[in-house]
């Protein structure tokens, strides 16, 4: 692990001064605090707009500000982790950054786990900021949620994104290139979209724990749960597993 | 002398391309090496591969006493790259970029800032050490590319083309730092600048196709490619001398032939070693005032055009 330090703090202090986490955590922000809000609001934005016509909407409930934080989340949330990770190892072998890094007295597993470290800070940082506006808001219009329950949803939510992010990761150390990389990624989100909506197997991808993360926030029992936070964890451990087998001993 | 470098055999193919033919090369330690060749000839392969950023399809290597296939960290902390390809990370400054390379070396707290103050000064960057790498010209990123390449006193340092994008001040300063770390640092230096090449390097590879076409010192080299002639050049003031002389030297069995080239007398010659002391007697018989008598050595961008034949080096004529 030898120079893992340092290159965290390169990766941090870059995710900052690039701009990338400030408007990661800025898009975040937005999300938590338009979550609550347009879940209040869409019956009187629905019935404004169609005043004409005689609908019936539901009195919004807490449960609607957590499915409509989950939903935005799992979309957006999935599309940045995407963004993050796709030129984290293939940009610094295409820009040559890799190379001058790597020729000094670092280990490559030290390199990877400080991208990967970088990367799960920037989207945990992320999360917290959208859980805490999504957490506020809930509260001033709705009612307050419990916060062990709302901590652990978004630590779900975070696992789920940390899989995709972990997935495209693995493809931007298998090539050269970020665009490939990202495209390893959307075919990873395509295919745990599919398997996710398959009976027995849906919870065991990324989109399969938003159920257990509303069933958190909501304090309602979740029950077995623990197979598929091991198993999407193990995903997570598989990927950077195996990118760090790929990059030991790949040419830079 | 013991050799800092040294490759056995050295091949790497990259499918059906062989990149590096059983490369057979010695540097030894505290020497200038320069590395020539044509554009893909294999002198980046060369240093990815003495750099353990590569690894070779057969043969080996040993770099500082150690062999780079093996990603020894240990390597890594007696060398020193510098890739004129680098991008180096725009977002920082300069002189937090060679910090951080410092840390990565283990330096720590004073002793870090020392070092940085220390390069900063020697590559002239002490004015630009406070702005981003973005803003920085192609020069001066050159130059923090060999002030970060100097942070941790390498013993082996790897150099590809480290003066190529610096104006003429810049390179001779570059040069000059250079030519200070003789005897102390062994440097590996690929480049297209023969001057430069010629100027401070003791020893020189050409590489053509994977193969290498020569090793030798600059000396040995410009002995081995002479050709057979010698330049006379007198005093003025004497027309009717230089006239006689060339009847003289005309009539000598060893002269096969003799050139005007302004105030200079190119005299060809069949056996070198025994028309040297001829002329010059010639030359004392007849009484005549010499400003210049030589053997004429190639250039090293003769020697190189002569042993990679089909191409032209880039710089060959700046």
């Amino acid at each position: 692990m030898r120079g893992y330090v340092v290159l965290l703090h390169k990766e941090i202090t870059e995710q900052w001064r690039t701009g990338r986490l400030p408007v990661v955590a800025v898009i975040f922000l937005l999300f938590g605090l338009g979550s609550p809000v347009l879940a209040k609001y869409t019956p009187d934005i629905v019935k404004l707009a169609a005043s004409s016509i005689d609908i019936h909407v539901p009195t919004p409930t807490i449960k609607d500000a957590v499915a409509q934080l989950i939903k935005n989340l799992s979309q957006v949330g999935v599309l940045t982790a995407i963004l993050l990770a796709m030129g984290s190892v293939a940009g610094e072998k295409e820009s040559g950054t890799a190379a001058f890094v790597l020729v000094k007295p670092v280990s490559r597993f030290a390199f990877l786990a400080a991208k990967f470290s970088g990367l799960a800070v920037s989207m945990a940082a992320a999360v917290l900021v959208c859980g805490l506006a999504a957490y506020l808001y809930t509260d001033l219009l709705f009612a307050p949620l419990t916060v062990l329950g709302f901590v652990a949803a978004c630590l779900v939510i975070l696992l789920g994104l940390l899989e995709i992010a972990a997935v495209t990761f693995l493809g931007s150390t298998l090539v050269r290139s970020s665009i490939p990389a990202a495209g390893i990624g959307i075919v990873a989100l395509v295919v745990a979209g599919v398997v996710s909506s398959l009976p027995n197997v849906g919870h065991f991808t990324p989109f399969g724990l938003n159920e257990l993360a509303s069933d958190l926030a909501l304090q309602q029992t979740a029950t077995g749960w623990d197979w598929p936070i091991i198993v999407n964890a193990g995903f997570v451990l598989v990927a950077l597993a195996t990118s760090w087998l790929v990059f030991r001993r790949q040419e830079i | 002398m013991e050799a800092a470098i040294v490759c056995h055999g050295l091949v790497k193919r990259y499918g059906d391309i062989t990149a590096l033919d059983r490369l057979d090369l010695e540097v030894p330690t505290g020497s200038l090496f320069g590395f020539l060749g044509p554009n893909g000839a294999g002198k980046t392969t060369t240093i990815r591969l003495l750099t353990g950023l590569a690894w070779p399809s057969s043969g080996r290597a040993v770099v500082a006493g150690l062999d780079p296939a093996r990603g020894d960290i240990r390597l890594r902390q007696r060398i020193s790259h510098q890739d004129q390809q680098s991008k180096l990370y725009g977002w920082m400054k300069g002189r937090e970029l060679l910090e951080f390379v410092g840390r990565l070396f283990g330096f720590r707290g004073p002793d870090l800032r020392s070092r940085v103050d220390e390069v900063l000064e020697k590559t002239g960057l002490v004015e630009a050490a406070g702005r981003r790498v973005a803003g920085y010209s192609g020069g001066m990123r050159q130059r923090l590319n060999l002030a970060q390449a100097l942070m941790n006193r390498p013993q082996v340092l790897f150099l590809d083309e480290p003066a190529s994008s610096l104006d003429p001040a810049g390179r001779h300063d570059v040069l000059d730092l250079l030519a200070d770390l003789r005897g102390q640092v062994t440097v590996f230096m690929s480049s297209h600048i023969l001057e430069d090449v010629e100027k401070v390097c003791d020893r020189v590879g050409i590489i053509d196709r994977g193969r290498l076409v020569a090793d030798a010192t600059m000396t040995e080299l410009q002995a081995r490619f002479a050709e057979p002639v010698f330049a006379i050049e007198l005093e003025p003031g004497q027309p009717t001398a230089q006239a006689d002389l060339v009847k003289v030297l005309d009539q000598s069995a060893l002269v096969e032939g003799i050139g005007r080239d302004g105030p200079v007398l190119r005299v060809a010659v069949n056996d070198a070693s025994r028309a040297g002391p001829e002329i010059l007697r010639i030359l004392a018989t007849r009484g005549v005032h010499v400003a210049r008598f030589e053997r004429l050595r190639p250039s090293l961008e003769d020697v190189f055009l002569r042993l990679v034949p089909s191409q032209q080096p880039h710089g060959a004529h700046e």
